[in-house]
């Protein structure tokens, strides 16, 4: 069984943060398709058009008939046949963790694989396998314990392919709204040791304000994502404390394009969703990458929460739509810097939230709980990409098999 | 499948070995151009001499064959380039033999250089393969110590073999070193040096591991006539055998190439393990070692811990494994490791050892094997020599 994860000692102020080296980053187009997958949380491997034979590493053609390859879902099933603990490396990351653990699998869908091993798993048992990212983005294998065992996702190695945000520090950016509040509750009971919550408005009391100043672990933090003095200061006075931001600003106005819509909305939509991405990113980003490899509350994660559509646009949602579009274009060029220094970069995409904006629109609407859950899901499965309710997954869905059709259907 | 033709006409002479160094300024051009001036003292040869050119190396980038004649001023009429690493020894004396045989060439020097300067052995480990670098390497970057921990950690229990077997290897090759003047590891080892040493990826341990250096190998492969013209001691081919990827459903690798291919080694040589003089074989870990003693006919696996015991692994005992120390002991030059088999095993039946000389040498047995692209070596082959003219 694995010891419990204990929570973080204060930090020697004189100690060096170790300074979170990622693995080298080559890799062949195959495994970054195969990374892809993994962000998704699919447990994948490439099989052949021809002779459906699976196959692993990575391949361009089958080593079986030279027929093409396709990804495809696999039993996860696998059988350990060989382990060596790997006490002496040339790797700046694996040397900081060492000694590290890796063996060989059977895996039930045909191959075998070189991959990590949890401290639980022997030569012999049965695995369960799980695909992840590592913390520079890349595709990996990883043996967990066919059957829960103790304090599981607690193990030293697993953490590192996870940003589960037990014991760590979390930054909510908008806490005045449901979906700020739902996620600060998440977290807690997720293991959280503390969320600051953000008001944009210290002058105006909310909805839910009382709930969120009785727990004992959160803090309200004055955080205007327009303002970027106000940004820049809460960084300032924070930075080296927050774990993992996830930002769930959001301006919700119904309009079009040439009809019924205000510039003024608009701008104001860009302003703090996207301009105050950049923001956040900017005032937070530095620190966290700095303590991307500093024990159990390393820094881990930036997480954003935007609107599905942003993959398509929207009828009657436009400005809304366009906003998070830029989100999501943000996020992807945010990962591709984050991954140098170990920082997972999530994107969690919602359906229509159920709240006052979205009165008139059909079910089914996302509840905010439903949006905190996929937070922590993407989080704890170190996942890229997640979406929450069911909204957003068949428009995912169908975006994957054809996105221009999806993009047609949304518009009329 | 059509028997291989006989080596008629063949003959491989002049081994040199350019001492090797831990680490070194200079590339891998220095180190080919330091093999060629020890071939051109051996023979009298300058670069318009040679009309065949086979090279061998990891470090020479960007270059390969190509860049390296022009950099070393040769004009060949025949050349190859050997990715293979641990065997491209014994598939450099195939092409070459052939080559030669066919008229493409007449005087063919194979070489084999590589520098190691300090962090080279990180950076080809980090570009190594797709495979490796892909599917390997960041499973804890163990690099061939890890990949070799898991095969060997799979063949102890499957033939309960133990470190203790090992031990007796490695300790036999160490004091095989103790005469040769230029191996870089020349202190004593014992048993319980072996035994205790620390753990680098469970269950090899630091005496399992070559000491990564830089350095070079070469040797001629050319006519009867041309070496008689030269003054050479001469020794031919008796039989060898190459194979890539053999066995691939395997799930871990448990026997190499060898294994598909030893009859027609042995029926094509005349004679079989128990007449060799001496064993060369690659011994990039122990367990390769072990592999081979099997895969070559000389035990079954489940006999090794039994042969192991019952023979003496040293220069004048029962069979004589690595006479120059081997690369555990004398180090691993890049390519040239593949290489030092091969000059190795030549020098002992000529007679110019670099240490102290086989006793009676007459027939000896190179195997090599090379390139670990994921999770296994792919690349195996076995030569038998023999000597033909001393001079
Ligand atoms: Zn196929």
């Amino acid at each position: 069984m694995t010891d419990p994860l204990s929570p973080p000692v204060k930090k020697d102020p004189l100690k060096n943060t170790r300074m979170g080296h990622v693995s080298p980053g080559l890799r062949s187009r195959a495994a970054r398709a195969m990374a892809v997958r993994a962000g998704q949380g699919r447990f994948v491997l490439q099989v052949c058009d021809y002779c459906c034979t699976a196959t692993y590493p990575p391949r361009d053609r089958c080593p079986k008939c030279w027929g093409t390859l396709d990804w495809q879902d696999q039993p996860t099933g696998a059988t350990v046949m060989t382990e060596t603990t790997i006490r002496v490396t040339t790797d700046l990351f694996f040397k900081e963790h060492a000694p590290w653990r890796v063996g060989s699998v059977q895996l039930e869908a045909g191959p075998t694989a070189i991959v990590h091993l949890h401290s639980d798993v022997r030569p012999g048992d049965r695995v369960r396998m799980e695909l992840k990212l590592d913390r520079g983005g890349n595709p990996a294998l990883f043996a967990m314990p066919e059957k829960e065992t103790p304090n599981m996702v607690d193990d030293a190695q697993y953490r590192t392919f996870t940003a589960d945000p037990k014991h760590r520090r979390v930054l909510v950016t908008d806490g005045r709204g449901p979906v700020g509040q739902a996620m600060a509750k998440a977290l807690l009971k997720a293991g959280a040791r503390a969320v600051f919550l953000g008001n944009g408005d210290t002058t105006m009391r909310f909805d839910g304000e009382a709930e969120m100043v009785a727990h004992e672990n959160v803090e309200i933090v004055p955080l205007n994502v327009t303002d970027t003095n106000s940004v820049t200061k809460l960084a300032h006075q924070l930075g080296g404390r927050i774990d993992i931001v996830v930002n769930t600003a959001a301006v919700t106005r119904q309009s079009g394009v040439a009809f019924g819509s205000k510039l003024t909305d608009l701008q104001a939509g860009f302003e703090s969703e996207v301009t105050g991405l950049m923001r956040l990113a900017q005032g937070f980003g530095p620190a966290m990458s700095a303590r991307s490899d500093d024990g159990t509350n390393s820094a881990a994660a930036f997480v954003d929460v935007a609107s599905v559509y942003g993959l398509t646009g929207r009828a009657g949602f436009a400005g809304q739509a366009a906003t998070a579009a830029a989100r999501l274009a943000l996020i992807s060029g945010l990962r591709g810097e984050m991954a140098q220094t170990g920082i997972r970069v999530i994107s969690v995409l919602t359906g229509p939230v159920d709240d006052v904006w979205h009165q008139h629109v059909p079910p089914p609407k996302t509840a905010p709980a439903q949006i905190a859950k996929s937070v922590i899901d993407a989080l704890t499965r170190g996942l890229e990409i997640n979406c929450a309710g069911d909204a957003a997954k068949d428009l995912f869905a169908r975006w994957q098999a054809d996105p221009f059709l999806t993009i047609r259907e949304e518009n009329q | 499948m059509v028997g291989q033709l006989p080596y008629d006409g063949v003959v491989i002479c002049a081994p040199v070995t350019v001492p090797y160094v831990r680490f070194s300024v200079e590339t891998a051009h220095w180190w080919a151009g330091g093999a060629m001036q020890a071939l051109a003292r051996e023979t009298g040869l300058g670069p318009a001499d040679f009309d065949g050119f086979c090279f061998a190396s990891f470090s020479a980038m960007p270059d390969s064959v190509v860049g390296m004649v022009q950099h070393l001023g040769l004009s060949p009429r025949w050349m190859d380039h050997i990715p293979t690493g641990g065997a491209s020894g014994v598939m450099a004396l195939r092409r070459a033999a052939r080559a030669v045989q066919c008229g493409d060439a007449e005087i063919v020097a194979c070489v084999a250089a590589d520098t190691n300067q300090i962090d080279s052995f990180r950076q080809t480990l980090a570009g190594f393969s797709r495979f490796s670098q892909d599917a390997t390497y960041p499973y804890g970057f163990g690099g061939p110590n890890a990949t070799f921990a898991m095969i060997t950690d799979n063949f102890f229990r499957k033939y309960n073999v133990s470190r203790q077997d090992f031990a007796k290897l490695c300790v036999a090759q160490r004091d095989n070193a103790l005469s040769n003047p230029i191996a870089l590891l020349k202190k004593p080892l014992t048993h319980d040096d072996y035994l205790n040493a620390r753990p680098i990826a469970d269950p090899v341990h630091l005496f399992d591991c070559v000491m990564p250096c830089a350095g070079a190998e070469a040797f001629i492969v050319t006519t009867p006539e041309k070496a008689a013209e030269l003054g050479l001691s001469t020794a031919r081919l008796s039989a060898t055998i190459e194979r890539h990827n053999a066995y691939i459903d395997d799930p871990v690798q448990t026997r190499g190439g060898w294994a598909r291919d030893i009859d027609a080694l042995w029926s094509a040589a005349g004679c079989g393990p128990q007449d060799v003089d001496m064993l060369q074989a690659y011994d990039d870990y122990p367990v390769i070692v072990a592999m081979q003693l099997a895969d070559l006919g000389f035990c079954d696996k489940t006999e090794l811990p039994g042969f192991i015991a019952d023979n003496d692994f040293t220069i004048t005992g029962s069979l004589p494994l690595n006479t120059n120390g081997g690369q555990l002991s004398a180090g691993q030059a890049g390519a040239a490791g593949g290489f030092q088999n091969v000059t190795e095993g030549l020098r002992q039946i000529l007679h110019c050892p670099l240490g102290d000389q086989v006793p009676d040498a007459k027939k000896a047995l190179i195997s090599g094997f090379g390139l670990v692209n994921y999770d296994r070596g792919v690349c195996t082959g076995a030569a038998v020599i023999e000597p033909e003219d001393l001079r």
